[in-house]
């Protein structure tokens, strides 16, 4: 439980750990949180050979708004979105996902940027940022690009990260009216990462589901849009009876494995209960 | 670089020993520290405060539960080099101080520590609850102690010892 050896250093901007990143292409993992970086290390499932410290980067702190969109530096800390009013008001559905994100101490560290970047796909962030259609801005020595969430996320903890670059903020449209949101997940244990999760996203017309964005995690091999699910389910008026009308469009968009204890098609089940419970819970909810 | 005696590779390759300057328990600390060392094995082995106690090292157990600018960490999954510039305390530090002595009086008193392995790191994060000075439910007590683990108790005396201290406060 003891990482192998590696070098550290603390860039004073930036643009010194974009150099750093240049320099030592490859080699050179950034570290900001660390909640799963230091855990992976320590068991030593990953031994890079530089640890780039752009945990105190002021260019990677702060929120804003405009033009309908809230932008969240990278380093936003799990904790910061359960407590920011901008975030409260305009993006909920990172409030009601940051809460399911490991525990207090887990939360005080652990960021915005650095969860995207590690793309687990049992994590809660990477799904809640493509049923936004967040946007991701990654930076490198060669300048600034944007990538949109449902592209970022190209494999099990595999990313449209190139040598070089780290995310630097995400933008989040600002919910529109009407939108409502449904979160939830099925873990073993409260701050485990879940077996099944659901982040969704849908406009409604009274008791029926309009537009809807829905993302799992848990049981894909990574985050994206759950276009079968989401196209199933519009028109449908709740509470939902039963999955039957969705079952179908879950097992083409999930493709769960067996895994010890828990068979795919147990995943299947926990997912169709789940969505229904998101689902119905849409109208439930007084708008966002 | 402006700094003369910076050796400029340094600047772009980083170092397997690093200084860091922070605050550990109120006073300053300055120390060259190992890249790869953990906050918690620095803190035990190289500070000689093993009151951070050391279970699983990957973040699941808490029992190596110290305050970062007076929030919780994992000692486990925070490098020493990251500490610098922040300010760091222990249960010794803490204890020490008087400021848990609320808490450590409504544990004694209610059996919440038995074998003591995950106390300190209970303690800790029972102090960042009651420093939020806020109420809480039985339920966000037990929310919120969700990280630490303790295999004795069964968590009711630990929960119930936190809702009294919180109690208390709210008098005071």
């Amino acid at each position: 439980m003891k990482a192998r050896n590696f070098r550290f250093i603390r860039p004073a901007s930036l643009d010194h750990a974009y150099r750093i990143l240049a320099e030592n292409e490859g080699d050179a993992v950034p570290i900001a949180g660390g909640q799963s970086l230091l855990a992976g290390l320590n068991m030593r499932l990953s031994a890079p050979k530089l640890l780039v410290d752009i945990g105190d980067l002021k260019e990677l702190v702060g929120e804003s708004q405009a033009d309908g969109t809230v932008c969240l530096g990278a380093l936003t800390r799990h904790r910061e979105l359960l407590g920011s009013e901008l975030v409260k008001k305009h993006v909920p559905l990172l409030v009601r996902a940051a809460s399911h994100i490991g525990h207090v101490a887990i939360r005080n560290r652990g960021t915005l940027g650095g969860s995207l970047a590690n793309a687990d796909p049992a994590a809660e962030l990477p799904a809640c940022a493509v049923a936004l259609g967040a946007t991701l801005v990654l930076g490198s020595v060669k300048g600034e690009r944007a990538v949109k969430a449902e592209d970022f996320f190209t494999g099990l903890f595999e990313t449209d990260l190139r040598p070089g670059e780290l995310i630097v903020a995400v933008r989040f449209p600002v919910m529109p009216t009407g939108t409502k949101i449904g979160f939830a997940e099925l873990a073993r244990r409260h701050g485990d990462f879940a077996l099944v999760g659901l982040a969704a996203l849908a406009s409604m017309h009274r008791d029926r589901i309009g537009d809807a964005r829905l993302a799992y995690f848990g049981c894909v091999d990574r985050a994206r849009l759950a276009r079968s699910v989401s196209a199933a389910v519009e028109g449908l008026a709740t509470p939902l009876p039963s999955a039957a009308s969705f079952e179908a469009a879950i097992r083409m968009d999930l493709a769960p494995e067996d895994t010890a204890g828990l068979r795919a098609d147990t995943k299947l089940h926990m997912a169709a209960v789940l969505t229904r419970r998101v689902l119905n819970s849409l109208a439930a909810r007084a708008p966002a | 670089m402006t700094n003369p005696i910076h050796n400029p590779s340094n600047d772009l390759f980083g170092e397997d020993e690093v200084t860091i300057e922070a605050t550990l328990n109120g006073r300053p600390l300055r120390r060259r520290v190992k890249a790869r060392q953990h906050l918690a094995d620095f803190l035990r082995q190289e500070m000689e405060l093993t009151g951070t106690h050391l279970g699983c090292e990957h973040g699941i157990c808490g029992a190596c539960t110290v305050l970062i600018d007076g929030r919780t960490a994992r000692g486990c999954l925070t490098l020493a080099a990251q500490i610098s510039g922040k300010t760091v305390d222990t249960i010794e530090g803490l204890a020490e101080s008087g400021k848990l002595a609320g808490l450590q009086a409504e544990f004694i008193a209610r059996n919440a520590a038995q074998c003591a392995f995950c106390s300190s790191g209970m303690l800790l994060t029972a102090y960042e609850l009651l420093s939020s000075g806020e109420t809480s439910s039985r339920a966000e007590i037990r929310e919120f102690i969700s990280g630490n683990m303790c295999r004795c108790t069964g968590y009711h005396a630990i929960v119930d010892a936190v809702e009294a201290a919180i109690a208390l406060q709210g008098k005071s």
